[in-house]
């Protein structure tokens, strides 16, 4: 049979396949690791780390819909102290590249925790300026110059691969993800959550406590693969592909569309071995339509 | 603690009462494996519709034969109860850290406290209080004498039970409230309660146990999205004076899937329950 290569290096990052777990929907890598094997994966990006820990918003915070989910999670967190000290070392036994998902309410928050996370063993940054859950961060990413100053600033302090997550909510995402890339960005992260709401029409109140939050799941794919479109048509560094993403079937999709790998989100709660059969899902793909090199199926759409 | 993911054959499914039912299957893993008080995150549609899994307790265990007591609330478990034996199910577990069960010492009197469904997973943790040798009493409330669950089974266990109805159809009408407050009114030893319930029953009990300080655990429920501990969907506020989260120097959040479901009663802020 023949050498198949899921190889792909993004901005620097080395990874053995293309699939990473989404922000948020992985915890610390830690919480999932009695269940499925981690070391498949391409790399592990983490739940959101703030400079101070974060309580997050009240309950409920979580509600289903059709076809997907809304959180207002808020961001909960135990800061950066504790990443470093107790989950770092834990999560770099499993030798797949990390990359810390960042945030902060302000500017210079960013830029103190990217100097912070300098030198301790990360492959790469990614940074949420598009949580929509949180008072400020949601208002980075929708625009192009807060955007594009906020990554330069965060460019001057670290030479790690700076990856920026983008949010939906925007009227133009090629005018924000330029942006990114004109800032500094080594790639962009396409999509964070789209904004909803959910009503319980007996106590005529939202079904979340923070009235909105964010929609995840099947629902939000075709809009997430119609944003890596255009993106990856209008920037030049490498964009990876997230929304809704359940299935190989839908990577594939993300990858043809343009996308240099894909991130795996909601899917894992409903099925933690997603990860491991989407890598499974890939391979027969290539085998099927003889491609050696999973890079050579990116943006292969016609 | 090893969690498995197991695709298994359902052994019975079968209707109990007027809206539950209780279901059977076999898992080794799981089963050598579980306590009291823990989990299954059950995957109830092969479609995305539900999309979520559901939290369900371990209700009982037999050799092997894993069984859940179910309540049809919603589209989940309504799809739950249409199945039939030798149908598959895709089932998380051990999930959650259960009842604190071995700490009940000689001098203590276990009390298990039900109302409605929240009988489900007390009736394992009698199972394994019995197999200790303890002498258990178990309060049971329902809404009517159609929807007591588990008498039969909990007195071939020979657990003392007592049961209240609201509407006064079977045993004393009221709540399992009043089932509880004459318990503690009427025994002098020390009482060590386990309860599982809806969040009113489960406040009324805080506060009569506050008065009194008797020891009692609570299993408590979230809507849940990782059953893991990875989302941080189902947290709750945790009392801890030396909390480090700035500002709200009184509490922690916790989450109920991988901290709980089952906490002491005097850890939990009920007031934004
Ligand atoms: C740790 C734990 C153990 C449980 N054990 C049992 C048990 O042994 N027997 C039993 O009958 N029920 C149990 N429940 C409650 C059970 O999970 C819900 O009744 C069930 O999720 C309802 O789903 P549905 O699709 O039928 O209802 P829907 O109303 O359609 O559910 C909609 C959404 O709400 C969530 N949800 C609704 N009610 C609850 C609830 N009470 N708790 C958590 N999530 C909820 C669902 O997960 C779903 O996301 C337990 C809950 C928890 C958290
Ligand atoms: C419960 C939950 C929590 C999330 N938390 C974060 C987060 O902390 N930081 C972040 O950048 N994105 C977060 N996200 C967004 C996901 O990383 C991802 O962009 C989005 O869910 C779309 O992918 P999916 O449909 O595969 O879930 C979260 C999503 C969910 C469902
Ligand atoms: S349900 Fe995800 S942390 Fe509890």
């Amino acid at each position: 049979m023949r050498q198949l290569s899921l190889d792909i290096n993004i901005a620097g990052i080395k990874m053995k396949n293309p699939i990473i777990t989404a922000s948020g929907t992985f915890g610390y890598g830690l919480e999932y690791s009695q269940l499925i094997d981690i070391k498949k994966f391409g790399a592990i990006v983490t739940k959101t780390i703030t400079l101070e820990p974060r309580i997050g918003n009240p309950q409920p915070r979580i509600v289903e819909v059709v076809g997907g989910m809304l959180n207002s999670i808020g961001l909960q967190n135990p800061g950066a102290k504790v990443f470093i000290e107790e989950k770092l070392p834990k999560l770099k036994e499993y030798g797949v590249p990390i990359i810390a998902n960042i945030s902060g309410s302000k500017e210079a928050e960013f830029v103190k925790l990217a100097d912070l996370f300098k030198d301790i063993g990360l492959s790469g940054l990614e940074l949420n300026i598009s949580c929509p859950n949180v008072e400020h961060a949601g208002l980075f990413a929708q625009d192009a110059d807060t955007t594009y100053k906020l990554v330069r600033k965060v460019r001057k302090v670290t030479s790690l691969p700076l990856i920026v997550k983008l949010t939906p909510n925007v009227t133009d995402i090629t005018l924000i993800a330029r942006a990114a890339e004109d800032g500094g960005a080594d790639a962009i992260s396409l999509i964070n959550t789209l904004i909803g709401m959910s009503i319980d029409i007996q106590t005529k109140r939202p079904k979340l406590a923070n009235v909105i939050g964010g929609l995840s799941g099947p629902a939000v794919k075709p809009v997430a693969l119609r944003m890596v479109y255009e993106v990856s048509k209008k920037v030049r560094i490498p964009v990876i592909g997230m929304g809704g993403i359940m299935t190989s079937d839908d990577a594939i999709e993300f990858l043809l569309t343009g996308a240099s790998a894909v991130a795996i989100g909601t899917a894992n709660f409903v099925n933690p071995n997603t990860c491991c059969e989407i890598i499974e899902g890939i391979k027969t793909y290539m085998r099927d339509n003889k491609f050696n090199r999973m890079l050579d199926i990116i943006g292969q759409l016609r | 603690m090893k969690i498995f993911n197991v695709k298994k054959e359902i052994i019975e499914n079968k209707k109990v009462s007027s809206n539950c039912y209780r279901m059977t299957f076999e898992s080794k893993e799981i089963a050598c494996r579980v306590k009291p008080g823990q989990f299954l995150h059950i995957k109830c549609s092969d479609t995305y519709d539900p999309l979520l899994r559901r939290p369900i307790s371990v209700h009982s265990i037999e050799n092997n034969i894993i069984g859940i007591l179910y309540k049809v609330i919603g589209r989940g478990t309504g799809l739950l109860s249409k199945k039939t034996s030798g149908d598959p199910i895709d089932v998380i577990g051990p999930l959650g850290n259960g009842f604190d069960y071995q700490l009940v010492s000689n001098c203590q009197l276990p009390i298990l406290v039900g109302g409605g469904i929240g009988i489900a997973p007390l009736y394992f943790l009698a199972q394994r209080l019995v197999e200790r040798g303890s002498n258990i009493t178990v309060l049971i409330g329902a809404s009517d004498k159609c929807n007591i669950l588990c008498i039969d089974e909990l007195k071939k266990l020979d657990c003392k039970v007592k049961v209240s109805t609201d509407d006064g159809s079977f045993g004393l009408r009221g709540t399992v409230i009043e089932l509880l407050k004459k318990e503690i009114s009427s025994t002098n030893s020390k009482l060590k309660l386990f309860v599982c319930g809806p969040v009113p029953m489960l406040k009324q009990v805080n506060q009569l146990v506050s008065k009194d300080n008797v020891s009692s655990q609570v299993s408590l429920e979230r809507q849940m999205a990782c059953g893991v501990g990875a989302c941080m969907g189902c947290s709750i506020k945790i009392r801890n004076p030396k909390s480090e989260i700035r500002k709200n120097k009184m509490f922690d959040y916790k989450r109920v899937c991988k901290d709980g479901p089952v906490f002491d009663i005097k850890e939990v802020v009920w007031e934004d329950i």
